[in-house]
């Protein structure tokens, strides 16, 4: 039901191992495994909110509290430290996946304790930056050289109707055209209208995307304003990526790959044809 | 001890002639009122059920005051906040009485957002000889009338209605988990997670906040208040607890806004039990003060703490209530039972404790003797006059005829909330969509 992630060995350099302290490490890698499982979970208890209802507030609190005791005994550890590395290194180059749940950081610049918040990391991805709104799902976009912006806003992430039939090229596709610090309207707190806890940097956050960012792409605006931006919800991207075979955030860290190629976007048979169309444009916005 | 089953399973659907459990019949509150005469429970949709108990007659003693249906309505509606694009659920959270002070009974009952104050009162006598109007409430023809009459009032069958005196409503952001009548009986308490408001039972438009734990910048939330009570004598006096496990209590003349503590109840944590799960576990989902005023009960997932409110720093007593859960609290967070907000309840002299578990298993603890005893909520386990006999886990190791392993308890079928008759030994506990009331054994 949950996906595992990959083991994180906290690698001693090759010396020779003992039968015991083999043993020990074998006790030491099942509990990291199993604070993983638990970290996994956690994280998608946290995404999987109801949508009609609002999400019960103390049994968040305490899922996110239980999360950043995973992720302060992680950090100790050192495990902590591996993971955000490899997701900073992403930064530098491009990626096209999405990283499922919400975990990792900053740049690398920011505090040594990295906050929790989801990334949508993509090509020509510098610097991450959280959007917040309120409830349910976050999403951390950068500033890049494009300034594509969606419409549309997230309203409830885990529209039932749309768990179905998402592809995951879509999505990756979605990755690449996510767009724009600058504009990310981060909802104000207002009395009535923030319920959720902005918990681990915006956990609950919605994302919101408008229209029509300002900045020198208008060209890209009309590249995109026929194309139907329903698809490219956010909602659908990460419920697509639930439906598909599981993988954790630490997988995806695994196959990120440090030089992506030219029709970088994993292209599956089924890919719609205005979809590479539209990506191969991407490619060349952003330089390849 | 004994109890009997007074074979009162009620089920809560009465209205329909289906058996099955839908989901709106759920029952998530059980309250009988001061005297013990009336218990209310509250549903999932919005339902009040009002049972009466029946007034003892010579006749059959046998029947000793069973409860019966007085009263039905729907007290919430669902209800959808256009702001936030969200539905209100219209699921009866609590339910409080107000002490009777006339013919008429009074109760608060709240969903999420609002509390409503409710009248429910009989009716028996029906005016009849309308000078104006005919039997069937039709106007007459002002020409036809050639004598006056005075109307008489006739006898009628009874009939009970509950109508709403007064909505409490838009004062709470956050979600509405107890409501609370303070002693002095002109005022009451509403909490969320995060605030609580008094108010008087006569204003709406108006409440003061007392609590407010909500950080300036919501990232930096990491506790919520998950019950409160006001002192059963001093009407200045309530308790709140929280999700960490620790409990406060204020005091209101110390100042209007009771955010610092006169007292802070809280146990520190045994280092070896530590796990991930610690804090959630510690997580406080009911606090009820002693009949006495001297005491706090507070349940957490697997104990039940009593203190001594001039002892702050551990409890007087701790009970286990289903400790071998212990184990099982991965899989119990994957499920989501270890969310799950069990209450408790004292008995009418504070010597018995009371509080749910799984399986439709609960628990009673005396004091007194330390004895404690489980018990299980269920028809096919109990025949109608029989005693509800004792029911065993077992942990581990051989399993013994009757008892029941760990790994075969049912979790979706759990027992949260119960309630005791306030002077005799009568019990109402609510499983799922069914009401079970039991009485003590008579000779």
């Amino acid at each position: 039901m949950f996906s595992k992630g990959t083991k994180r060995k906290f690698s001693d350099g090759g010396e020779e191992i003992s039968d015991e302290s083999l043993l020990g490490a074998r006790v030491a890698s099942s509990y990291s495994l199993q604070r993983q499982s638990l970290l996994d979970m956690s994280l998608i208890k946290l995404q999987l909110c109801h949508m009609l209802v609002e999400p019960n507030l103390c049994r968040s609190v305490l899922i996110a509290n239980t999360v950043r005791q995973i992720q302060e005994e992680m950090t100790h550890d050192g495990s902590w430290h591996m993971v955000t590395e490899a997701f900073c290194s992403a930064g530098q180059s491009p990626s096209e996946r999405l990283v499922a749940t919400e975990v990792l950081c900053r740049s690398r610049e920011q505090d040594a304790e990295p906050k929790l918040f989801s990334v949508i990391s993509y090509e020509g991805c510098r610097e991450e930056e959280v959007v917040a709104d309120e409830t349910l799902c976050s999403v951390s976009v950068s500033d890049t050289v494009s300034n594509v912006c969606l419409a549309g806003r997230m309203g409830q992430c885990w529209e039932k109707s749309e768990l179905s039939g998402v592809e995951r090229d879509e999505e990756a596709l979605e990755d690449s055209r996510l767009g724009s610090g600058e504009d990310e309207e981060i909802d104000t707190e207002d009395g009535a209208s923030t319920e959720s806890p902005k918990t681990i940097g915006q956990v609950f956050g919605t994302f919101e995307i408008k229209n029509g960012s300002p900045g020198p792409d208008s060209a890209l605006e009309e590249l995109f304003s026929d194309v139907d931006t329903s698809y490219y919800d956010l909602d659908t991207m990460l419920t697509g990526m639930q439906s598909a075979p599981k993988m954790g955030p630490y997988d995806l860290l695994d196959s990120l790959a440090p030089s992506h190629s030219s029709p970088s976007i994993v292209s599956t048979p089924n890919c719609r044809s205005d979809l590479n169309e539209l990506d191969h444009i991407m490619e060349i916005i952003v330089g390849s | 001890m004994d109890e009997e089953i007074d074979t009162r399973k009620i089920n809560n659907s009465f209205l329909r002639d289906h058996n099955y459990a839908t989901e709106a019949d759920i029952i998530s509150t059980v309250e009988f009122n001061s005297t013990g005469e009336l218990l209310a429970t509250g549903d999932k949709g919005g339902r009040v059920v009002v049972f009466q108990r029946e007034q003892e007659s010579k006749n059959q003693p046998h029947r000793r005051g069973e409860y019966n249906v007085y009263s039905t309505f729907q007290s919430h509606e669902p209800e959808f906040d256009y702001l936030k694009s969200l539905e209100i659920e219209e699921k009866i959270n609590k339910i409080r009485w107000l002490p009777q002070q006339n013919a008429a009974y009074f109760l608060l009952s709240t969903n999420d957002k609002t509390v409503k104050l409710w009248k429910i009162s009989e009716r028996d006598k029906r005016p009849e000889g309308y000078n104006l109007k005919d039997e069937e409430g039709r106007i007459r023809d002002p020409t036809t009338i050639t004598t006056l009459r005075v109307p008489v009032l006739r006898p009628m069958d009874l009939m009970v209605e509950a109508t709403p005196r007064r909505i409490f409503s838009n004062a709470h952001t956050y979600h509405i988990n107890s409501i609370s009548v303070n002693s002095d009986y002109e005022t009451y308490m509403s909490t969320d997670d995060l605030r609580i408001n008094l108010w008087n039972l006569e204003i709406t438009n108006r409440s003061f906040n007392i609590v407010d734990i909500k950080p300036a910048n919501m990232e930096e939330l990491t506790e919520v208040i998950t019950a409160a009570e006001f002192h059963p004598n001093q009407c200045n006096t309530f308790v709140y607890s929280s999700s960490k496990g620790s409990i406060r209590l204020c005091d209101m003349r110390t100042s209007a806004l009771c955010d610092n503590h006169s007292k802070l109840f809280e146990e520190p944590e045994d280092p070896s039990n530590h796990s991930f799960f610690s804090e959630i576990i510690s997580s406080i989902s009911d606090v009820k003060f002693s009949h006495n005023g001297r005491y706090l009960m507070t349940r957490d997932y697997l104990t039940v703490k009593v203190w001594d409110i001039n002892m702050e720093s551990k409890p007087l007593e701790t009970y286990q209530v289903h400790d071998y859960l212990r184990s099982k609290l991965c899989s119990l967070y994957e499920n989501d039972c270890i969310f799950d907000k069990f209450e408790c309840v004292w008995n009418g002299t504070d010597s018995v404790l009371m509080t749910g578990s799984y399986n439709n298993f609960f628990r009673m603890f005396d004091r007194n003797t330390k004895r404690d005893v489980t018990l299980e909520a269920s028809r096919e386990n109990s025949k109608p006059r029989a005693i509800l006999k004792p029911r065993k886990v077992c942990v581990g190791g051989k399993r013994r005829k009757d008892e029941i392993s760990v790994d075969s308890l049912d979790f979706s079928k759990k027992i949260l909330h119960t309630a005791w008759h306030p002077n005799e030994n009568i019990i109402a506990v609510a499983a799922t969509n069914n009401l079970y009331i039991f009485q003590d054994k008579v000779n």
